[in-house]
């Protein structure tokens, strides 16, 4: 079974990215368009438990309270790693709407992005890599930051003790 | 300055370990070419034409001895021999080797220094007014805000993967000494009725290929909302920038294609979120940041009057006029070091002189120096009555070349002889100006004259707010410069004009002895150049020189 990175450790992982937006995908655990859950939303949740990645040009503004109800999590897509746009995307789904589920990080990134990831909000990892155990390790390159996030609400300058 | 405390020291010693830990895979092919680019730019490490360049952060331009004798021993250690100050500030090493930076990261992190962001698509080292904390025309220290921005942006989690480069200036004074018109986002600090502290915030300024002067979004924003501004601005950059062009990503394509009514309101949009929350900047933390950058022990002096030392002295009256700028405290000075001299690339300096003004530093002033975009160095607290000494070593050191602000002063990037960006060489060019105007008298008869040189597009050096501009281009494989006139630095910036087609190297320095006759000819009485073209245009210029 494949593998990811789901809060802080190595786990089995059976959900797929389904990147047609067109047809519907036959079993569940799939991680679909954010489109074809805009128009098929009955008959995937008819297949059991979805989950809907976010492209990088697809604001989370997109998905109302109830969808990310219905959804069993929420996926940012990375096209490219360079793209750092869903690194927003996952702050304002945390911050902005409280959303406690799981964030999933898919597509193309590295290990090296996992420390500002998980800052951000993410909570597990479809890394691209066959050493995610060593992978592990980046996410923790730093025990301190300066600004706030949602591991650490607080900026440094509110907590730091002379 | 700001000194270090134990989670400062924590933060920079575990970067060394995670850079290190990424120099180690990439050599073991662990990371790709692709993957590594990144992370090794975010670390200020260029590969270049002939060997990789270290960019190395001056945050705000403010560099104590210490740091400059450790400077001078990686020079030596690691280089060879010499470094060069760039337009942002900051240090450049041109021969480090890609396996020993991590080394380099770790003395450099004992004089907590470090490159942090000096490249890539990231938040950069923010710049500030060379003279902050001791300009005469200062409204208020810029240091203090400059190191709460620094906090903020380094190893920000949600801005390190922007569509572009993001650079943020601030200065504090009444004349703009940091090109705040010309940043992604400049901040001019500013007084309300009340003689309260505000931030007027500029965006959208650049230079590069599509050069823009920057607007106005806010114009009295209150200290404790500035980091939550800030966050939101990057924020709203990070996710409607454009990234399908390189070219048209920067934040000011993104301005002038929404309005800048239009980004002003998505930012007030996405500051209302965060407004009055975490980032909202506490009193005492304010107090904090400024406590670092109190008065020095400056001694009760009185003005000295050096005319008779000037008199007995014409180079030393020279150096006077053109090297010293008022200082805010009576009977001290600030001198500029010019990196200058002909012959010498702009903005280089050897590790000898690095520890020479490390120990002038200390028995002149207290300890500090400061970087300028202008490629110089500054001695910030100089008693008057000891300038003449001063200059004395100076000169000894060729360190008191007394052309700053005038012609000679070129603003100057690397060129084609390090950058693989360039489309043509720039020093050469720089030294065949100086070369042909070396006569002190009639530079200083031209007056205020600022000549900048890039070699390439990416303006580097500055091109577009030089008066007398210089652009490299290629044409056809060989290397031509294209002059521009009009551009000027400051809160009247503004950005030059074409002249008309380009030259070739040796053809540059007939091209600005015409543009000057010209000026000569036609200037009022105590005209400066810019005002001159300013008021007889670009078409007397034109006809003189492609006569």
């Amino acid at each position: 079974m494949p593998k990811i990175i789901k809060n802080g450790q190595v786990v089995d992982d059976n959900w797929q990215v389904w990147r047609d937006a067109e047809t519907l995908p036959s079993t569940d655990h799939v991680i679909v368009p954010l489109a074809l859950w805009q128009q098929q939303r009955d008959a995937l949740l008819a297949l059991g438990e979805i989950a809907v990645y976010l492209a990088s040009d697809e604001s989370p503004k997109s998905l109302s309270d109830d969808d990310l109800s219905a959804l069993s999590f929420v996926a940012v897509d990375f096209p490219k790693f360079m793209d750092g746009r869903g690194f927003s995307y996952a702050r304002e789904l945390r911050e902005q709407r409280q959303y406690q589920g799981e964030i999933r990080a898919v597509g193309d990134f590295i290990r090296d992005q996992l420390f500002y990831m998980k800052r951000c909000g993410f909570s597990s990892y479809a890394l691209p890599s066959d050493e995610l155990e060593a992978a592990l390790a980046s996410l923790n390159d730093f025990s301190e930051s300066y600004q706030p996030g949602v591991d650490q609400p607080l900026p440094l300058f509110r907590r730091r003790q002379a | 300055m700001y000194a270090y405390d134990q989670y400062d020291r924590q933060i920079i010693s575990q970067r060394v370990a995670q850079y290190r830990d990424q120099t180690e895979r990439y050599l073991a092919g662990k990371i790709t070419e692709e993957q590594f680019l990144p992370l090794r730019l975010q670390n200020g490490l260029y590969v270049q034409r002939l060997a990789p360049m270290l960019r190395i952060a001056v945050p705000y331009g403010t560099l104590n001895s210490q740091q400059l004798r450790k400077l001078a021993f990686i020079t030596r250690e690691y280089d060879k021999g010499y470094a060069h100050i760039s337009t942002r500030q900051n240090v450049q090493l041109n021969w480090p080797k890609l396996e020993e930076v991590p080394d380099i990261l770790e003395h450099l992190a004992e004089v907590e220094m470090h490159s942090i962001q000096t490249s890539g698509n990231c938040i950069r080292n923010v710049t500030a007014d060379q003279f902050s904390g001791v300009a005469a025309d200062e409204v208020e220290d810029a240091r203090p805000w400059c190191e709460i921005i620094r906090q903020w942006s380094t190893f920000h989690p949600e801005f390190a993967f922007l569509p572009r480069k993001f650079k943020i200036a601030v200065c504090g004074s009444e004349q703009d000494r940091a090109a705040v018109l010309v940043h992604d986002i400049g901040l001019q600090i500013v007084k309300d009725e009340s003689g309260n502290t505000a931030f007027k915030v500029i965006v959208g300024g650049g230079l590069g290929r599509t050069p823009v002067i920057g607007s106005v979004i806010h114009e009295a924003l209150p200290p404790r909302h500035l980091l939550s501004y800030l966050e939101a601005i990057v924020r709203v950059y990070n996710q409607l920038g454009r990234r399908d062009n390189k070219f048209k990503a920067r934040i000011k394509i993104l301005v002038r294609a929404m309005g800048a009514d239009a980004f002003k309101a998505k930012v007030e949009e996405e500051w209302a979120f965060i407004k009055d929350g975490n980032l909202d900047l506490p009193d005492e933390e304010i107090a904090r940041a400024q406590s670092f950058f109190t008065r020095p022990d400056y001694e009760a002096l009185e003005n000295e009057d050096l005319q008779a030392l000037a008199l007995e002295n014409v180079d030393f009256a020279r150096w006077l006029n053109h090297n010293v700028h008022a200082h805010k405290q009576r009977g001290y000075a600030i001198a500029t070091l010019s990196l200058k001299t002909t012959g010498v690339a702009p903005g280089d300096i050897t590790a000898e002189q690095f520890e020479a003004v490390a120990d002038l530093a200390e028995e002149f002033g207290f300890g500090e120096i400061r970087s300028t975009h202008q490629q110089n160095l500054v001695l910030p607290d100089i008693q008057q009555r000891q300038l003449f000494a001063l200059w004395q070593k100076l000169v000894s050191l060729e360190l008191a070349s007394p052309t700053v602000g005038t012609m000679n002063d070129i603003i100057c990037c690397p060129g084609g002889d390090f950058c693989s960006l360039a489309n043509a060489k720039s020093i050469p060019i720089a030294e065949a100006i100086q070369r042909r105007f070396d006569d002190l008298d009639y530079l200083y008869d031209l007056g205020d004259i600022e000549l900048n040189i890039s070699g390439c597009m990416n303006a580097c050096g500055h091109h577009h707010i030089g008066n007398i501009g210089i652009l490299g281009v290629d044409k056809k494989g060989q290397e031509f410069y294209q002059v521009s006139l009009g551009g000027q630095q400051g809160l009247n910036a503004s950005l030059g004009k074409i002249l008309g087609p380009s030259f070739a190297q040796d053809e540059i320095p007939d091209v600005v002895e015409k543009i000057l006759n010209c000026y000569l000819e036609k200037r009022h009485p105590e005209e400066r150049f810019i005002d001159t073209y300013e008021r007889i245009g670009l078409a007397p210029f034109k006809e003189r020189v492609y006569a």
